[in-house]
């Protein structure tokens, strides 16, 4: 009977507890145990993967890493939990981690159905073809009959099953289940075409026993837009990470990177002073320090510094700016005003 | 005299030599029929193939402390992804500097191992040292005590982890197995038919359906903000399937027991648990040596299944280092390597298995 009711007072605990978490919000949830949660991918070079130390870098972690600068003023206050495809949104959900950064494609059923948010995209990528010279073939409307490798469970499939069947053309799809092996059978001429997104697909190139011997076609067969999520209803959480994302871009228009972030500093122009907090107001409005975007730019760079270090042309992708790029260099980078 | 000259003959003549000796047996086993002797020459000629071929790919062309690019260049093995990544491979996201920590544990952890196969150890004593054992190793990964920094679980990967699923996997599933094999055998209905249901409902799903269950549907069940450990559910998932597995395993043991055997035992006056203990188990149990070994190697193997949701255990933390575009496509060699280790670990089991049955041998 004692038995029973302590059951009883640590069930109630327990709900009570819970509920008291579920009101407070993920800001002040990760304020209190003082690093952020973030799910990244883990197998993909570029955006989120360990290096030979176990240190994880890509573009996708250092936009964790701009929350947490823009949260703590320390962009090392994250953890990092490795997810599949299939479980990445499901760890959001239940809230085994605050926020999704693992190059997940923005569509409005993930939007709506699943009960998340997409904040500002950090990577427009797009769906692809590379083939060997060899075959002769200039366009992707030429394609028809060929087999073609491809990556089984994410929209990539379907994408270019859609492609194909809208072109009136047939194809014999070779299904691999990892990207390297995917690459490798290739590479060995299993296929005639590999499939995959764009930004994937100038890395696989790379390491080709002779990357002259292969080229990417011009045809981009779907919009990618990858952006990091968060879950729905937590408003205030949500501007955090969407303004962490577009602080960074804002950087790059204005012109300021790590390096001369603390020059800018003594900047006269009020929207820059604005911008780094050097005059008060964005940082209050988020529930922020006002520094929140001096320590980003400090402490991870501006977007065209961790494009360039992560996926940029002297990167093993090799990847050029193109959708990427600022919209005052013809790409789709806008940053709303800092004000 | 008549053994003088027996002695002679044998020394002058000698079977002819196409009978003896290395020929002798060649031609007795390899060519003794015209099916036999084309089969043989077909393996030799596809041995011919084979073995130059790998050899010089493994051992002549091959490039051994060398980078990604210039093994890109090279046409042979690249077993320089190994020693490039050996430490991320084998512990994961462990913090670089405190790697000497899992190793320690995992070496503690094979030389208890290894002292616990000599069945002289087996005491009281050889308990209190696995206890003291374990707290070491579970210090060493975790930390947070006398001065050595905390290390999350979460950043436990590579060997030690599969060494941890798999180690506790297994002892906790063989006792838990054993109680449900009882309990399949009980006379009272509603534990008789708890267990059933457990066993079956467990059999009828593959393991990786569980894992998912375990990572994916349970957190969603958890009330908003409570979480429960990535490794503690895929521990429990891969304890729970393998319980089911060798449950049946000992039921088999049990139903071969004799009826005697039971009957002896109640006339001796001895109660249920008693009987079960002193014996029926004992026997049982060693009958049942050999699938139990079979499920337990297995299972050991079924722990790289926690690839799908992403625990970086050992074959996770390869495939991890194999997307990286300075190693693509030399899967080949970092595979042939943790199936190296693999193979090292399921060999030794079934070895000892092998001499535990020899040990416990009593000609019944």
């Amino acid at each position: 009977m004692k038995f029973c009711k302590l059951c009883v007072v640590v069930v109630l605990v327990m709900v009570m507890a819970t509920a008291g978490m579920a009101v407070a919000g993920t800001l002040a949830d990760v304020k209190a145990k003082g690093f952020i949660q973030a799910g990244a991918n883990g197998d993909l070079f570029g955006f989120g993967k360990p290096d030979e130390k176990g240190v994880w870098r890509g573009l996708d972690v250092d936009t964790a890493r701009a929350v947490a600068a823009a949260v703590f003023g320390d962009a090392n206050k994250v953890k990092y939990t490795p997810l599949t495809a299939k479980t990445r949104f499901t760890a959001l959900q239940s809230g085994e981690i605050d926020v999704l950064t693992r190059n997940c494609t923005q569509t409005l059923g993930r939007d709506t159905d699943l009960g998340l948010d997409f904040v500002q995209v950090n990577y427009y990528d797009g769906q692809g073809f590379l083939i060997p010279k060899k075959l002769g073939v200039q366009s992707a409307k030429q394609l028809d009959g060929a087999t073609v490798c491809v990556l089984p469970g994410t929209t990539t499939e379907l994408n270019v099953a859609d492609y194909f069947r809208a072109n009136n053309m047939k194809m014999k799809p070779v299904v691999i289940e990892s990207t390297a092996e995917l690459a490798k059978a290739f590479f060995a001429g299993r296929c005639d075409v590999l499939t995959s997104d764009a930004s994937q697909l100038a890395g696989t190139r790379a390491v080709a026993p002779d990357p002259k011997a292969y080229v990417i076609l011009p045809e981009i067969i779907s919009k990618e837009p990858l952006a990091p999520v968060v879950r729905h209803g937590d408003n205030q959480w949500k501007d955090i990470v969407n303004y962490a994302v577009l602080a960074m871009i804002n950087a790059e228009e204005m012109g300021i990177t790590s390096k001369n972030v603390d020059k800018m500093l003594k900047s006269k122009d009020p929207k820059v002073q604005r911008f780094l907090g050097v005059s008060a107001g964005n940082g209050k409005a988020l529930g922020l320090d006002e520094k929140f975007a001096y320590n980003i730019i400090k402490q991870v760079g501006n977007y065209g510094e961790i494009f360039e270090r992560n996926v940029g042309v002297n990167t093993p992708l090799g990847i050029e700016r193109g959708l990427n790029a600022l919209w005052t260099n013809g790409g789709l980078m806008y940053s709303p005003p800092f004000k | 005299m008549s053994k003088a000259y027996s002695e002679k003959t044998e020394e002058t003549i000698k079977p002819p030599l196409t009978s003896v000796g290395v020929i002798g047996w060649i031609k007795a086993n390899l060519l003794n029929s015209w099916f036999n002797s084309l089969l043989t020459v077909a393996t030799l000629y596809l041995l011919l193939k084979i073995i130059p071929a790998f050899i010089r790919w493994a051992f002549v062309d091959s490039l051994w402390m060398s980078t990604g690019a210039e093994c890109h260049q090279a046409g042979g093995a690249c077993w320089s992804i190994i020693p490039a990544n050996l430490r991320f491979i084998l512990f994961g996201f462990f913090p670089y500097d405190l790697q000497w920590r899992p190793l320690v544990a995992m070496i503690l952890l094979v030389g208890l191992l290894f002292y616990s196969q000599n069945r002289n150890h087996w005491k009281k004593s050889l308990a209190y040292l696995w206890i003291f054992g374990l707290f070491i190793m579970g210090l060493l990964m975790k930390g947070g005590l006398f001065g050595l920094t905390s290390v999350e679980s979460a950043q436990w990967g590579g060997l030690p982890l599969t060494l941890i699923l798999s180690v506790f996997g297994l002892t906790a599933a063989y006792p838990l197995g054993v109680v449900l094999a009882l309990g399949r055998q009980s006379k009272m209905p509603a534990i008789k038919t708890i267990c059933v249901i457990y066993i079956e409902l467990i059999r009828g799903v593959p393991l990786i359906s569980l894992l998912f269950m375990s990572s994916v549907v349970f957190p969603l069940f958890l009330p908003e903000g409570i979480t429960v450990n990535k490794i503690v559910r895929a521990q429990a998932a891969i304890i729970l399937f393998t319980a089911a597995y060798i449950a049946e395993v000992v039921r088999g043991g049990l139903q071969g027991m004799s009826r005697g055997q039971y009957e002896a035992a109640e006339s001796l006056g001895l109660n249920y648990y008693q009987t079960m203990r002193l014996v029926i188990l004992p026997q049982a149990l060693k009958i049942v040596i050999p699938p139990t070994v079979s499920i337990l190697i297995s299972a050991f193997k079924d722990t790289s299944l926690v690839v799908i949701i992403a625990l970086y255990d050992l074959l996770k933390t390869t495939q991890s280092v194999l997307s990286d575009p300075e190693w693509m496509g030399f899967s080949s060699e970092a595979y042939l390597f943790i199936a190296l280790i693999y193979f090292v670990c399921c060999f030794a089991m079934s070895n000892y298995s092998r001499r535990l049955e020899r040990e416990l041998d009593t000609g019944h």
